[in-house]
């Protein structure tokens, strides 16, 4: 099934065309992994998806269908929770954990009794963070280290229930353990959500995707499963930048 | 051949030469203090703080004074801190850098720099006068709100610009509009920054003299409403200095008039220390 679909999609900022006629599906379910070198677009193609790209007054033109609804037919409040961002920096907000935690629900809906704490709990849990920071979810968030951090920029982007989890370099600043933690949390995750992951690090999308598109100065050169694309690409600039020959 | 000085002889000279500006600096500022207190610390009592003022001032305490300087000021910073943040929100979040923005920018730095006496003058016309406040708490604390907003608006701003647009961008991420992102994220972030700017505008509101006596007026009885005629401390000590009336009375009132300084930073600054402690 498929669950996002981009149809010839243009985006200018000013006279700059950051993606050049982009058409692609992503299937539901599944990690799709976007690679390329610097300016090739993946991170306008994310801002593009949660409408994010408005607030850089970027201008648009093509289609972006979720589950078979426009999303500029989508109020932009509920399009935003049902597809997250997480960004390459974590960023957590002032306050504690809990404060950074309840923010996105408490924008969308009111909850009774126990049932925020609850949703806290399983966000947590579900991102690998719960047995670190149960005994502190008083503290300040900065507190935690990066990788906790970056876990619970995740924790905080799945307590909105959103259906499609985009993420920008999410390990660009990370060590190796902390980058394998949040890799298999992505894979857990994979049964309910579906991830549109950006990375800088070709290795990981050959290890988490599966599929991956090679962008490259804001073209999509080509979209294939992981495998394919890692042992045969059909373009030769994939091979290219695969091997490392540029980028 | 030319002379020249070594790094290391250089290094000292500018140390030495840094340090000293800050010692005459800090040196006079504990010289006024020191000599205000030594005049005036000796003529502190309970019943200086706490009793009326008498024979203008020769007798009794400044009960009324201390009274009117608290409603004046809370006055004030009740009107100017919800207009100087909401106009620094406004500047900041809504008009950024265009023409609206700089032209009121413009005027509230013009506004910042306006003598005191102006803002008395102006009071006295139109809060006393054509609006037919009279002498009072409320026309004092008007024409202070004014003078002090430019100070709220300029530190406000500041603070709101130097709250990271990552933060702004998490919040629209998760569905945030603009205004719970105003709300929730930037001006409790900005916080300690306003806070210091409404602790300048306290700062100032409590020292004016010139702005108030035309405006609070000059009375001695204690305040009953905010309709009331009163004199701040600032006047009461200004008036029986310039009057001499009685100098030890005029250092009495000087010295607790510093000491409330004193004790509001302190406290602001305790406090805002707790916040971020809590939250940083």
């Amino acid at each position: 099934m498929i669950k996002v679909s981009i149809k010839n999609l243009n985006l200018f900022y000013n006279k700059v065309q950051a993606l050049k006629n982009i058409s692609l599906d992503i299937e539901k379910n599944e990690i799709l992994g976007v690679i390329g070198p610097a300016n090739s677009g993946k991170s306008s193609l994310l801002r593009a998806i949660n409408r994010l790209s408005e607030n850089d007054y970027a201008r648009l033109s093509g289609t972006i269908i979720l589950d078979d609804t426009d999303i500029f037919t989508i109020p932009i409040n509920d399009l935003r929770r049902r597809v997250g961002l997480i960004f390459a920096t974590p960023v957590v907000l002032p306050g504690s954990i809990h404060k950074n935690m309840s923010y996105g629900p408490k924008l969308h809906r009111r909850f009774k009794g126990s049932e925020l704490d609850e949703i806290i709990f399983n966000a947590l849990s579900a991102a690998n963070l719960w047995k670190e920071v149960k005994d502190r979810l008083k503290d300040s968030a900065s507190t935690l280290s990066g990788g906790q951090q970056q876990r619970l920029c995740i924790a905080r982007t799945l307590a909105m229930d959103p259906e499609v989890i985009m993420m920008d370099e999410p390990c660009s600043g990370l060590d190796p353990i902390s980058t394998a933690k949040i890799e298999a949390t992505m894979f857990e995750l994979k049964e309910k959500y579906t991830f549109i992951l950006v990375t800088n690090n070709t290795k990981q999308a050959a290890r988490v995707a599966n599929k991956t598109a090679f962008f490259l100065a804001g073209e999509l050169i080509e979209i294939d499963k992981t495998e394919k694309i890692f042992t045969n690409p059909a373009d030769s600039r994939t091979d290219g930048y695969i091997r490392g020959k540029f980028g | 051949m030319t002379f020249r000085i070594g790094p290391r002889t250089n290094q000292i000279i500018a140390y030495s030469i840094l340090l000293l500006m800050t010692l005459i600096t800090v040196v006079v500022l504990f010289f006024i203090i020191g000599y205000v207190f030594k005049n005036g610390i000796g003529q502190l009592s309970l019943e200086f703080l706490t009793d009326k003022t008498r024979d203008m001032g020769k007798e009794g305490g400044i009960l009324p004074s201390i009274l009117g300087t608290f409603f004046v000021t809370i006055f004030a910073i009740i009107i100017a801190t919800p207009l100087g943040v909401g106009s620094a929100v406004y500047l900041v979040e809504y008009t950024k850098g265009g023409l609206i923005h700089r032209i009121i920018s413009f005027g509230a730095d013009c506004l910042a720099g306006v003598p005191s006496i102006i803002f008395g003058l102006f009071g006295f016309i139109f809060f006393v006068i054509k609006l037919n406040l009279g002498w009072s708490i409320i026309s004092g604390g008007l024409t202070l709100a004014v003078m002090i907003i430019p100070t709220i608006i300029r530190t406000t701003e500041e603070a709101i610009k130097a709250v990271p647009h990552s933060f702004r961008e998490i919040s629209y991420s998760l569905g945030g509009g603009k205004l719970d992102t105003i709300l929730k994220v930037v001006l409790p972030t900005s916080l300690p920054g306003i806070l210091t700017g409404v602790i300048l505008g306290i700062g100032r509101a409590v020292g004016e003299t010139a702005a108030v006596i035309f405006t609070a007026g000059s009375s001695l009885g204690i305040p009953t409403s905010a309709f009331s005629s009163t004199r701040t401390l600032a006047v009461h000590f200004y008036i029986l200095a310039r009057e001499g009336i009685s100098m030890p009375k005029a250092y009495a009132t000087a010295t607790v008039l510093i000491i409330i300084i004193l004790l509001v930073n302190f406290i602001a600054y305790r406090l805002m220390h707790r916040f971020m402690a809590k939250y940083y």
